[in-house]
């Protein structure tokens, strides 16, 4: 098996509105970042795949127009996924796995200011019998919440600290939309207030993969994709155990989270990994992604989110392959040595990815 | 004025979808006050029903009536109801698992207060006063104290009279679009009857109109250049069909137009000559209407046609 990892992560900074750059404006200069921290120019890439979404645009094929920022002649090899940028870096993976590809540029971005992104995240529900209803995005979060409490899995206290946690570890991360000290604020739709949700902004991440030596040529420290697994559960909400998220865990297990690590000194099994970034958007979905990934150990020294996570810049489409970049950038910089990262699309947890990174010692 | 220029934008359309016979059943029941689920492979029985297992993704197609009164498995209080949501008043968000089934649908709750709902509390369907085969034909749940009906669902043959075989659901969205300062800075100059693109620092090439990137090299572009406002016809098509709700009598050209000092062709309507005397190699220049924030047409200049070694990079 060919072994890809990570070497180059970059973002914008995520902002409330960016009226006056167009998508394409707000990509390039992360796309220019991450070619120079590999020194590859756009032709050296062999493949080229970006996640974005019509709907947050308000334009169909809106993702042809970001591609003048790749700079696509003489002519690349390309591909766009309708889904967050996670997804395209599981299309581009799978591309080098093959061999048809050495390098490859993911990139992903979305601008939610122009629409009202609550609105905007209905049209993704089944047509038939939840569509027509319009339940927005935080009400779906908030039945899984109610779940939650009714089942004695958290409460309001415990979300809050969730909440006050992101926010405080994402002081130190230049990029994000919210930072500090954030009050609970208002209850949006109950039990969630404005605290337990995610800010509604703008952004754009890229990363590059390499393959091999080619990833070791490239940089000092690669993080290296031991895994890589998604899973998608049932459409209907009302099947779903929404307390629980059996597809992170399937995801996670194949993508060998619960192994114990390649090429590291044995720890007896735990921790398996040292650094873990979840893409919760809300509160509430953190319990059901520590639950699914047996990350509430007593004595857990684990480092979650110290991104801050998607309560603290939640780009819509590219927030799950930033949380990719963000663990893979804390193993290029030796703060990390084994990493999950995780990436969620739909409603209340619906599809689930997850990649296991490793740095080599 | 502000640098960027927006503008609201709505994106509004009907889906029309067809239903297979499951959902057909389900929605032609609704519109008869009567809610139908379906069998699962374990036996577990499905409202609102899916053609496919959820587990097995097996066909399934063996229907039953469920009650109307129901049990809330998990709710959420909606203070502020949004546009298209089923109450304008405050309401609870509930998943309800109504009598006979085994999983739960998704509605809305009429209750006074949030103090007023629980998990666990019994519910009923309120119908619509007009029906049509939709699930708004449930108009929401409310309150209700009678007991759980523990009895198994009654198997029903799915067949009404007039099946609803199709569903119409308007959805609309509304967009503030900005196209950003570079194209901002693009519109305005029109306003003013002037056309102006933007060179790439590395190929030297003017892009008209400009998007702020090179799509050639991938880099930002970065200095304002005037072009035009005559230029030279690099191709062209004659259009026959009439589009709907254009005034524009056919046939009449669409031409790609390679303004002076551009290094790529923008296209427009030719006017003030007969179609079939546009050719390439025509200088042309734009034809402004009153209030116009755009040119309405591109006409003959009179000039002697451009030298055809003059605009070949530019077809």
């Amino acid at each position: 098996m060919r072994e890809v990892a990570i070497v180059a992560f970059g973002q914008s900074d995520h902002v409330r509105d960016s009226a006056e750059t167009s998508e394409v404006e707000m990509l390039m200069p992360v796309l220019h970042d991450v070619l120079a921290q590999t020194g590859l120019a756009a032709r050296d890439i062999d493949f080229t795949c970006s996640g974005s979404s019509d709907y947050l645009a308000g334009r169909a094929f809106s993702f042809t127009m970001a591609l003048d920022g790749v700079g696509a002649w003489p002519p690349i090899s390309e591909s766009h996924v309708e889904m967050d940028g996670a997804w395209a870096l599981y299309e581009a993976w799978v591309k080098i796995l093959t061999g048809e590809a050495e390098t490859a540029l993911v990139y992903a971005y979305g601008k939610s200011s122009p629409g009202d992104l609550r609105e905007v995240l209905t049209r993704q529900l089944d047509p038939y019998y939840v569509a027509p209803l319009w339940p927005d995005s935080v009400a779906l979060a908030a039945l899984q919440a109610q779940a939650l409490i009714d089942a004695g899995l958290t409460d309001a206290r415990a979300l809050a600290g969730i909440a006050a946690r992101s926010r405080a570890a994402a002081g130190s991360n230049p990029h994000a939309q919210l930072r500090g000290e954030v009050p609970a604020g208002e209850v949006l739709v109950a039990p969630l207030r404005t605290g337990d949700c995610p800010p509604i902004g703008d952004g754009a991440a890229a990363v590059v993969l390499a393959a091999g030596d080619t990833a070791r040529r490239l940089v000092d420290r690669p993080a290296w994709i031991r895994g890589l697994d998604h899973r998608i559960e049932a459409h209907s909400l009302g099947v779903r155990d929404l307390t629980d998220s059996p597809s992170t865990r399937l995801a996670a297990e194949r993508a060998g989270a619960f192994e114990l690590p390649h090429g590291l000194d044995g720890t007896g099994g735990a921790p398996m990994v040292d650094t873990v970034e979840l893409h919760a958007p809300f509160t509430s979905q953190e319990v059901v992604l520590r639950r699914a990934l047996k990350l509430d150990a007593p004595d857990s020294t684990v480092c979650i989110n110290p991104s801050g996570g998607a309560l603290a810049a939640n780009p819509v489409m590219a927030a799950g392959l930033i949380r990719l970049g963000e663990a893979a950038a804390r193993i290029h910089r030796g703060a990390s040595d084994r990493a999950l990262a995780h990436a969620t699309s739909g409603p209340c947890l619906q599809q689930n990815l997850v990649a296991v990174l490793e740095g080599e010692r | 004025m502000p640098e960027v220029l927006t503008a609201p934008l709505v994106v509004e359309f009907p889906f029309t979808r067809s239903l297979g016979p499951v959902q057909s059943a389900f929605l032609t029941g609704l519109r008869e006050r009567t809610v139908l689920g379906v069998t699962a492979s374990d036996g577990r029985v499905v409202v609102p029903p899916t053609e496919y297992d959820p587990v097995t993704a097996e066909e399934v197609r063996e229907l039953v009536e469920v009650g109307t009164g129901g049990t809330v498995t998990t709710w959420a209080w909606n203070p502020s109801p949004r546009r298209g949501q089923p109450l304008t008043t405050p309401f609870a968000w509930v998943l309800v698992r109504l009598d006979g089934a085994d999983t739960a649908l998704l509605h809305a709750l009429d209750a006074p207060g949030p103090d007023a709902v629980r998990t666990g509390m019994r519910v009923r369907v309120r119908w619509a006063a007009e029906r049509t085969g939709a699930i708004t034909d449930i108009a929401c749940f409310e309150p209700d104290d009678s007991a759980a009906d523990d009895g198994r669902p009654a198997a029903h043959s799915g067949e009404f009279a007039d099946a609803v075989t199709g569903i119409t659901v308007p959805a609309r969205l509304d967009y503030t679009y900005s196209p950003g300062r570079t194209q901002s800075r693009y519109l305005r100059a029109l306003t003013d009857h002037r056309i102006v693109g933007e060179r790439c620092p590395s190929c030297r090439k003017v892009y008209v109109p400009p998007r702020g990137a090179c799509p050639t090299c991938g880099v930002a572009t970065d200095t304002q250049v005037e072009v035009g406002p005559r230029g030279t016809v690099t191709t062209f098509c004659i259009v026959n069909i009439k589009a709907k709700n254009l005034d524009i009598e056919v046939p009449y050209v669409y031409a790609h137009i390679a303004l002076d000092g551009a290094d790529l062709a923008l296209h427009a309507r030719i006017g003030g000559i007969p179609y079939d005397r546009v050719r390439m190699g025509l200088r042309v220049e734009p034809v402004w209407t009153e209030g116009g924030r755009f040119p309405d047409h591109y006409r003959p200049t009179g000039e002697p046609d451009a030298d055809y070694a003059g605009y070949k990079e530019l077809i």
